[in-house]
């Protein structure tokens, strides 16, 4: 699907979201609501530019908003990825850094007031949905969203553990397959949206609300516990507090 | 006092503990008796490890209190599961009720376990916001990179979202390792076999004169004690209130410059050149107090 199909679907037609090469930028209204859309696409690999231009928006948004004393607009990350660019460059110049940066910038933001929401569109990898879309208040897997870390050929390969085993593993385990409703039932996606659903404004606008009104508090652990797809996270954390 | 010089890069994560805190000093929570171990690990036929990789509790140092998690990089590479990331993720809620002068992380690690790779993605997701939350609350999160695995993959991330960050030339900080880099990229790109130029492209003294490291120390767990005592010093004499917003503006502009500055290198060596050491090649041998010296004598320093 096409940027200018997608975005259209979500923000309606007067929108100025736009996207240059693999990053994503513009302002856009959800339901009269005047929202900051700062993102990633194309299954992009992210390196230290595309993070710093992913941090550099969000600060720009935090400025505008402290200046104008307006009040702060959410930001809707659009979260398409392969994960991490994998060069010696990269690594030397500390991308890692790179993406501490930017989970700083939203944690900044997400303090100051602003509502932080995550389309995951198209893919969802490792590194790169680490650094920034999984930090939000609300995660929605929009239709055909792949979110993983690694396929299971390429486990397979590095855990020595053969691929039908895990294939059938997979059915009953959310803890390792690629998958968004694997994520959703870990407590780390809120909401899947349906093959062929075409309300992705109204659905938009309602996650939107959710993340608006919803705890400012990590509450995944306990969301995983409650879908039955993480049954330890939160229990040992609490044994840790208690001990 | 005189101690027996105790290597951080092959301790053990108890070991560690043991030389870094005020003897005595250490209670561990959910100790090995708790036998809190990983069914995905069980599952697949793994084994396991009755602390899972990780051990977390409070201690004191130069008689501070601090709470702290040490990762056993020895145990499936300190890779991050369910349980691993949880005791964690536990330790550093305690520590906003607790109020302890700092959170130490010994880290040693590859990153996500890959038996329970969905689990351990979304635990170091809860690291990351509990770190934040935990600075956020006004308490230093000092990370320790010496360990055989290093700090690569989200737990990389991490480690760069600490306060302070004591390395040895040993330690290695990065995201992708070199391994992961070479089968997807090919050896041309990155020959995870040539060890010194993985130190050059991952170790200590890079991540030191890049600003990444705070302190540079040798392979020696007093020499990683003495630092952890000095960034106690530190904090306990209280931060600026500076305004968050300039303060990230102005890494955004210091990241961006390094980039510009270092467009085209791809060796530690090309760094400590267009730093300024004066022989660039024997920066690999120096010892943590020469390499110190040479770098407070430069002034020369990218601050990250």
């Amino acid at each position: 699907m096409s940027d200018v199909t997608v975005f259209e679907r979500l923000f309606g037609a007067g929108h100025g979201v736009e996207v240059r090469g693999h990053f994503v930028r513009g302002n856009a209204e959800v339901a009269g609501r005047p929202v900051a859309v700062i993102g990633t696409w194309n299954s992009a690999a992210v390196d230290g530019d595309l993070a710093l231009a992913v941090s550099g928006a969000i600060l720009d948004v935090v400025a505008e908003d402290a200046k104008s004393a307006a009040e702060p607009r959410p930001i809707v990350f659009i979260a398409d990825t392969e994960g991490q660019e994998l060069s010696r460059r990269e690594e030397l110049l500390g991308l890692n850094g790179c993406f501490a940066h930017v989970a700083r910038c939203v944690d900044l933001a997400r303090r100051r007031g602003h509502p932080i929401l995550t389309l995951i569109h198209g893919r969802a990898v490792s590194g790169g949905f680490l650094a920034f879309g999984m930090l939000a208040e609300r995660v929605c897997a929009l239709p055909g969203a792949q979110v993983r870390v690694m396929d299971l050929r390429a486990m397979s390969r590095v855990t020595k553990i053969a691929l039908d085993r895990l294939e059938g593993l997979a059915k009953e385990s959310p803890v390792f397959a690629p998958g968004a409703d694997n994520y959703w039932r870990m407590g780390a996606v809120d909401e899947l949206w349906p093959e062929g659903s075409d309300d992705w404004d109204k659905r938009l606008a309602g996650a939107l609300d959710a993340a608006l009104s919803g705890p400012r508090a990590d509450r995944r652990a306990v969301i995983g516990a409650e879908r039955g797809g993480r049954t330890l996270a939160a229990k040992v954390a609490a044994t840790v507090l208690e001990a | 006092m005189k101690t027996k010089r105790v290597s951080y890069f092959e301790a053990s994560a108890r070991t560690r503990v043991a030389a870094l805190v005020d003897e005595g000093s250490f209670t561990e929570f959910c100790p090995p008796e708790l036998r809190m171990t990983s069914p995905h690990l069980a599952r697949l036929d793994a084994p396991v490890g009755f602390d899972d990789g990780v051990v977390v509790g409070r201690a004191s140092v130069g008689g501070r209190p601090v709470l702290l998690a040490a990762q056993e990089g020895k145990f499936n590479g300190g890779a991050v599961g369910e349980v691993h990331g949880a005791k964690i993720r536990g330790l550093l809620e305690r520590a906003l009720r607790d109020r302890p002068a700092a959170v130490l992380l010994l880290v040693d690690s590859g990153g996500v376990r890959l038996h329970e790779a969905n689990a351990g993605l979304i635990a170091i997701s809860e690291i990351m916001r509990a770190v934040l939350a935990v600075q956020a609350a006004g308490i230093p999160v000092i990370a320790l990179v010496g360990g055989s695995c290093g700090a690569f993959g989200g737990m990389g991330i991490v480690t760069r979202l600490c306060d302070e960050v004591i390395m040895s030339e040993e330690g290695r900080l990065g995201l992708s390792g070199p391994e992961v880099i070479e089968t997807v990229k090919g050896v041309g790109e990155f020959d995870s076999r040539d060890r010194s130029l993985v130190w050059r492209v991952t170790g200590g003294k890079l991540r030191r004169a890049l600003g990444e490291a705070t302190a540079l120390v040798d392979d020696d767990a007093s020499s990683f004690r003495e630092a952890v005592v000095g960034c106690l010093d530190r904090s306990s004499a209280g931060r600026d209130a500076l305004d968050e917003l300039e303060l990230l503006q102005a890494a955004q502009q210091r990241l961006q410059q390094r980039r510009e500055r270092f467009a085209d290198t791809r060796d530690g060596l090309e760094v400590w050149r267009s730093t300024g050491f004066p022989d660039p090649q024997a920066v690999p041998m120096l010892t943590a107090d020469a390499f110190n010296a040479q770098l407070a004598a430069l002034h020369a320093e990218v601050q990250s």
